[in-house]
């Protein structure tokens, strides 16, 4: 029955990573569930989908941080979609997030909590169909905590750590899951910063990547391959020498 | 859970109509001359427009940056709408289209040629985004029959410096509609547009090729040429003598599907696969000389050879395109096109001087293009008039910009104008000559505009 239907979902659909996503699968013939925060918001985005590629798009009004409401908003999209790849993120602002516990803590459900009871949800529902995919869009923030972004990166190292055991838990039931590595992204989350041109991916880089993963059966992918190296190295730096570093 | 606050941003909505975040980053136009650093702040649609609009004491909106000079820099705040790119609305019956802004035309192409619709007016570059192509008012290689791109514009939603968003049309709103089409985005942020798409049978053009021996012949193969839908001369303006002018004149019309060769019948409408080069390097400016390009002009005019064939439209519309950042051929320093248009009456004198004139001081152009216009009807500050116009690309060197001033009274002095969208050097007096719209322009302006919110460098530059 699930593989019936080409359906991806995307959660944060309205984010420019996942508008991305949405035109790359579309482009492939793939019927899209946009999902997000405000359903209203998607669509334009929705509207614009259909007309370019001519394939299903539907919308769906999902809120991460409404954990209780998780499992009722699976049931209410009907059957369950092939693929989902979660794009959900925020990064706070870490001032904010060390003086605050309730900043702190919106940072942490958002990228954490949150994005975990949802795909761990999926997840059963795609194990008890034997068949699925999830892509979980983490953060090159996980891999070792700066003082820079730690509130977010601890989140996110969360995140990846559960995506890592849930692909072990999943692989031999026919269930796929892939980590995404995205590192820098010319996004709205990064508006307004310096970053380096050479490590910074386009939403489309990200999205084209996340296409090619799942076809070529990756498990964990860095959209720009330097990236692979560079985090190589960052987290082979003894602690001493890697407090002292200032990015 | 949902008790939590959301005083953060989160990435999947905005913050409500606040200003986009701006960076700095050095921006120029196609040409690349002048650079300027700029902060640039990117539109996702029309709530992002309305928040830069309130925060910026100056703003100039920007599409995907083709055109030549500084009419989408401004140092304080330049607006990038190519992340307002959305399809808004399609009528298969009549072939209307609404969109974004930021729409490239491109993706007009990609998305609705094979379906069977064209767009009616098309410039040189497809890489251009359909706000850009109205605020140049662009044309194309049928403007002696269709006009340029604003004749075809249903309506458009305009964002003023107030944050008014206002329906412009020929009906609704019309004079800020006639300066909106080629004001170079001075009366506000184009949001949106509608524009009706034209039916085509094919993907292709059948084009013929002739060759001219002088400006003579050109202007009579152009005249005798008008019922072609689409017409344009390359131009030789290194030739001097009795060969000066001599070009060569492409003819077209969208093919029929029973004139394409055989195996193509089969999917008339397909689009043809994308083949582009880049140039990865900056050529250095001293591999362009009038030797160089004189003999690369001997050569093109040898080689095209006369006759008809059918060819796919990328390559009969855009054949630069082909070539990712062709401009890199200019060096660092850059290129400036100098594009000018004569009325007819004065064509034949005029571009006879202009010519003598570039091939007197020895500079040359890879690219002249030289097409007959016919009347322009919308738009007060629009470039095309009934007459020739001539383009020529030259590296943007101190020759280049000494000879302009020259070229610039021979045009004012018959009658003829620049344009705007090419334009990286021309002076205030001078587009006070081109320009007879200019008066009824500034009073739109300062109506709708009254603080001077949407400016430029080259509005600054210009006194526009």
């Amino acid at each position: 029955m699930s593989d019936v239907t080409q359906t991806v979902l995307i959660l944060a659909a309205a984010s420019d990573i996942g508008r991305a996503i949405a035109h790359e699968y579309a482009r492939s013939g793939t019927s899209l569930i946009l999902a997000a925060r405000d359903a209203q918001r998607l669509e334009a985005d929705a509207v614009d989908l259909r007309l370019r590629y001519g394939g299903e798009v539907r919308v769906a009004e999902f809120d991460v941080l409404d954990t209780v409401r998780q499992a009722l908003f699976l049931d209410g999209l009907g059957a369950l979609p092939d693929t989902v790849v979660c794009v959900i993120g925020l990064m706070g602002e870490q001032d904010e997030s060390q003086r605050s516990a309730r900043a702190a803590e919106l940072v942490m459900h958002s990228n954490y909590t949150g994005c975990c009871l949802i795909l761990g949800e999926v997840a059963n529902r795609m194990e008890a169909r034997g068949a699925g995919c999830i892509i979980g869009v983490s953060s090159v923030a996980g891999d070792r905590g700066r003082a820079k972004n730690y509130i977010y990166g601890s989140a996110k190292a969360g995140f990846t750590a559960f995506l890592s055991g849930l692909r072990a838990r999943l692989a031999p039931k026919g269930v796929r899951v892939i980590t995404v590595q995205p590192g820098f992204v010319d996004t709205r989350m990064t508006a307004g910063m310096d970053l380096p041109k050479a490590l910074t991916a386009q939403p489309v880089e990200v999205a084209r990547a996340i296409h090619r993963a799942q076809a070529h059966g990756k498990h964990v992918i860095y959209v720009r391959p330097v990236w692979r190296l560079v985090m190589t190295v960052i987290r082979a730096l003894p602690e001493s020498i890697f407090m002292r570093t200032k990015f | 859970m949902s008790a939590v606050p959301s005083t953060a941003h989160r990435h999947d909505q905005p913050a409500n109509h606040a200003a986009p975040k701006a960076r700095a980053v050095e921006l120029s136009g196609w040409g690349r001359h002048p650079r300027s650093e700029c902060a640039l702040l990117e539109a996702r649609g029309a709530e992002d427009v309305l928040g830069a609009i309130a925060g910026n004491q100056t703003l100039i909106a920007r599409g995907n940056g083709r055109s030549y000079g500084d009419p989408a820099l401004n140092p304080a705040g330049t607006l990038s709408l190519l992340k307002s790119n959305r399809f808004i609305d399609f009528d298969p019956a009549s072939g209307m289209l609404t969109c974004e802004a930021g729409v490239l035309l491109e993706d007009v192409i990609d998305t609705f040629l094979p379906r069977g619709w064209f767009p009616p007016v098309t410039p040189g570059t497809k890489f251009v985004t359909i706000g850009g192509m109205i605020a140049s008012n662009v044309h194309g290689k049928n403007h002696h029959l269709a006009g340029s791109f604003g004749n075809h514009v249903e309506s458009l939603d305009l964002a003023l410096a107030d944050g008014q968003v206002m329906r412009c049309s020929r009906t609704e709103n019309e004079s800020l509609f006639e300066a909106t089409c080629g004001g170079m985005g001075l009366t506000g942020v184009i949001l949106r547009a509608r524009f009706r798409l034209m039916p085509v049978e094919t993907s292709f053009i059948r084009r013929e090729t002739r060759r001219l021996r002088n400006l003579s012949e050109a202007m009579d193969a152009f005249e005798a040429a008008r019922d072609w839908t689409y017409s344009v001369a390359w131009i030789d303006c290194l030739a001097r003598g009795d060969a000066l002018g001599r070009s060569l004149l492409f003819l077209g019309e969208h093919a029929r599907a029973d004139e394409l060769p055989g195996p193509r019948r089969l999917s008339p409408l397909a689009l043809p696969k994308k083949h582009s080069r880049t140039v990865p390097i900056d050529v250095p400016g001293f591999v362009q000389n009038r030797w160089s390009i004189g003999a690369f002009n001997e050569l093109y005019y040898r080689i095209a050879p006369p006759g008809t064939d059918v060819l796919d439209y990328d390559r009969f519309f855009y054949p630069l395109d082909g070539i990712l950042e062709w401009r890199r051929l200019y060096g660092r320093a850059g290129l400036v096109q100098y594009q000018c248009v004569l009325p007819l009456a004065a064509s034949r004198a005029g571009l006879t001087l202009l010519l003598k004139r570039i091939a007197d001081a020895g500079l040359g152009s890879f690219l002249g293009v030289l097409k007959l216009f016919g009347q322009q009807k919308s738009g007060l500050m629009s470039f095309p008039m009934e007459g020739y116009t001539l383009a020529l690309d030259f590296p943007a060197s101190a020759k280049t910009l000494a000879l302009f001033p020259v070229l610039d009274a021979i045009v004012a002095d018959h009658g003829g104008r620049l344009y705007l969208a090419k334009d990286a050097a021309t002076s205030p007096a001078m587009i006070e000559r081109f320009y007879p719209g200019l008066a009824q322009f500034r009073a739109v302006r300062k109506r709708v505009d009254p603080a001077g919110k949407f400016t430029s460098l080259q509005s600054r530059r210009l006194g526009l």
